[in-house]
């Protein structure tokens, strides 16, 4: 387990480097790269002699992922972990640093950079269809041609035979497949996903995580994957992001010696699955203020 | 020794479906007659016979008995009388409906995406919200006059409030989030408003125009009232000057039946446009 860590308060564990674990830091194979990266809010809280102060929502991030990289961002609810991931979407700007995707840096949505949201995001008028080729009826793409793309989409994540349901006829699941296969359909390089599947039950959400994985591996996008759960972010990742709150920090990265795992096997029978978890665990317990 | 006992399903057999259990005669004669439809039915039959037997008792200058009213009406469909009215009404009613709907849907997104246009004109709606209508008529006839545009101008005044109202709360009432997949997926702001915030306000808009149905039929009849030349309306007042209550009676029934199919019409259109959203309420 190649483990390292940014606080220097958690330098008790002997396998820690004191180096930011960047691999592929420069080049073509980089992505994302945050160059610290700070969010404040406006809050009624006041510093001294009473001035005005904003909370540090997000402090200072620094890190680099890889092209093709599934990165978890994992800590406690507010962490500042969805954020940096609504940031990095375009639909905040950081208050100091800057996000640049494939060298150019991020100050609106762009379309090759899609969103999966927690709670689905569909429009309710739509048909599973109708919300998968949502984007590109957004740029202008022909019927024939969006409709057909918007089909295969549905095939791959298995709802070939739901294309005419509307979103309340589907289960959460489904939900959540039509609203991957929207955020599929334009190609993109970088998915960004918030808790996609916080909202679901135990089976479905093992189910979707599975056939999840198999997606990304076929398209070899790039994942930042925003999640509260220690499993999900260990049977998913290349690499974990450890959030501490008060203020936001990225505390710690993990790199998963589990990746190579995931896809064939169940890695929870592994025993460095446990090690890995306690170790999580421990890294978030130290998180709590 | 195993922990896990299998249970298999008795002789082998998984059942995916099973046959729908067949309803007997009775019971689907007895779902007919008690469906709502039958029930409304019977409901009007009953009160137009409880209405002729009372009416064939009563006073013939205060009330009269449906049959009577239905010899009236073809005696006046003969004279022309009845079908010139009806047209007379029907013209700026439909006319008065359309403007009603598209000068309250247009004001009501205009206030609704602009804020200063929104503090700019929300005085006078409110004002003129708060105005009985009816007084502003003896006015509206002076400038608009007592024909077409007399009787459209009074509709509409009348009508109009209830889809600017509901436009602006429908569109205002689009959450957030709604809105983000949009920008999440780099629509243009124009974008945003047609294939976002319309559709979601759509249900509310058309609550409005169901609204503005039952006012605009207000409107039409308070105009010829006050004009009391021309129309259905005029016709009541004509017939009820001179107590001939059997024909002041058609003009009323006629009302009542456009009026009915109208509010039904726009409720049958409502609820197809709005499904999804009572699905999905259902759903919670």
């Amino acid at each position: 387990m190649k483990l390292s860590v940014m606080d220097p308060a958690a330098t008790s564990l002997g396998s820690i480097e004191m180096k930011s674990a960047t691999p592929g830091s420069s080049g073509d194979d980089c992505m994302v790269r945050f160059d610290g990266v700070s969010k404040f809010f406006e809050t009624r809280e006041r510093g001294g002699l009473g001035h005005p102060v904003r909370t540090v929502a997000l402090d200072r991030v620094d890190a680099v992922i890889g092209a093709g990289e599934f990165i978890s961002l994992l800590g406690p609810s507010g962490c500042g972990k969805t954020t940096l991931l609504r940031m990095a979407a375009g639909l905040m700007q950081p208050d100091e640093g800057s996000i640049k995707i494939q060298n150019k840096v991020v100050v609106a949505p762009r379309r090759d950079a899609c969103l999966v949201f927690q709670n689905f995001g569909l429009l309710p008028w739509r048909s599973a269809l109708g919300n998968v080729e949502f984007p590109l009826e957004l740029d202008g793409i022909g019927e024939a041609l969006r409709r057909d793309r918007a089909r295969e989409l549905l095939d791959l994540v298995g709802l070939q035979r739901f294309t005419d349901h509307y979103p309340h006829e589907l289960s959460g699941g489904m939900q959540q497949r039509v609203a991957i296969a929207r955020a599929l359909i334009r190609k993109p390089v970088l998915i960004l996903m918030d808790e996609p599947f916080g909202a679901l039950d135990a089976q479905t959400r093992e189910q979707l995580q599975e056939d999840f994985l198999r997606i990304w591996a076929r398209t070899g996008t790039t994942v930042l994957f925003v999640t509260h759960s220690i499993d999900e972010a260990l049977l998913l990742s290349d690499r974990i992001f450890i959030f501490s709150t008060n203020p936001g920090r990225v505390k710690a990265i993990m790199t998963s010696p589990l990746a190579g795992l995931r896809l064939d096997s169940d890695m929870r029978v592994d025993r460095r699955f446990g090690d890995c978890r306690a170790e999580l665990r421990r890294l978030l317990a130290g998180t709590q203020t | 020794m195993s922990i896990v006992d299998y249970i298999d399903p008795p002789n082998g057999e998984l059942r995916l479906v099973v046959p729908v259990k067949p309803i007997p005669t009775i019971t689907r004669i007895r779902r007919v007659l008690l469906s709502p439809n039958s029930i409304r039915c019977l409901s009007v039959l009953v009160f137009f016979i409880v209405w002729e037997f009372a009416g064939r008792r009563a006073n013939p200058l205060f009330m009269a008995p449906p049959s009577k009213i239905w010899i009236a009406s073809i005696d006046l469909w003969h004279t022309g009388l009845l079908q010139r009215a009806i047209g007379q009404s029907l013209a700026p009613f439909l006319m008065g409906l359309f403007l009603t709907i598209v000068i309250g849907i247009g004001i009501g997104i205009a206030i609704a995406q602009s804020r200063s246009l929104e503090y700019i004109l929300d005085p006078f709606i409110n004002a003129l919200c708060a105005i009985p209508r009816i007084a502003l008529v003896p006015l509206i006839i002076l400038w608009a006059g007592l024909e077409f545009w007399g009787k459209v101008a009074i509709m509409t005044s009348t009508a109009v409030f209830p889809v600017i109202i509901n436009t602006y709360s429908g569109i205002r009432d689009v959450r957030g989030s709604m809105l983000e997949i949009g920008r999440a997926y780099c629509a243009t702001e124009l974008q945003i408003f047609f294939k976002i915030t319309l559709p979601a306000a759509l249900p509310f808009i058309m609550a409005g125009v169901r609204l503005s149905v039952g006012l605009c039929i207000t409107g039409i009849v308070v105009a010829e009232f006050f004009t009391a030349i021309s129309g259905l309306g005029g016709m009541i007042v004509e017939y009820s000057n001179v107590f001939a209550t059997a024909k002041l009676f058609v003009p009323i029934t006629i009302i009542a039946f456009v009026g009915v199919a109208f509010t039904e019409g726009v409720q049958w259109l409502e609820r197809r446009l709005s499904r999804w959203r009572i699905l999905e309420r259902e759903r919670g």
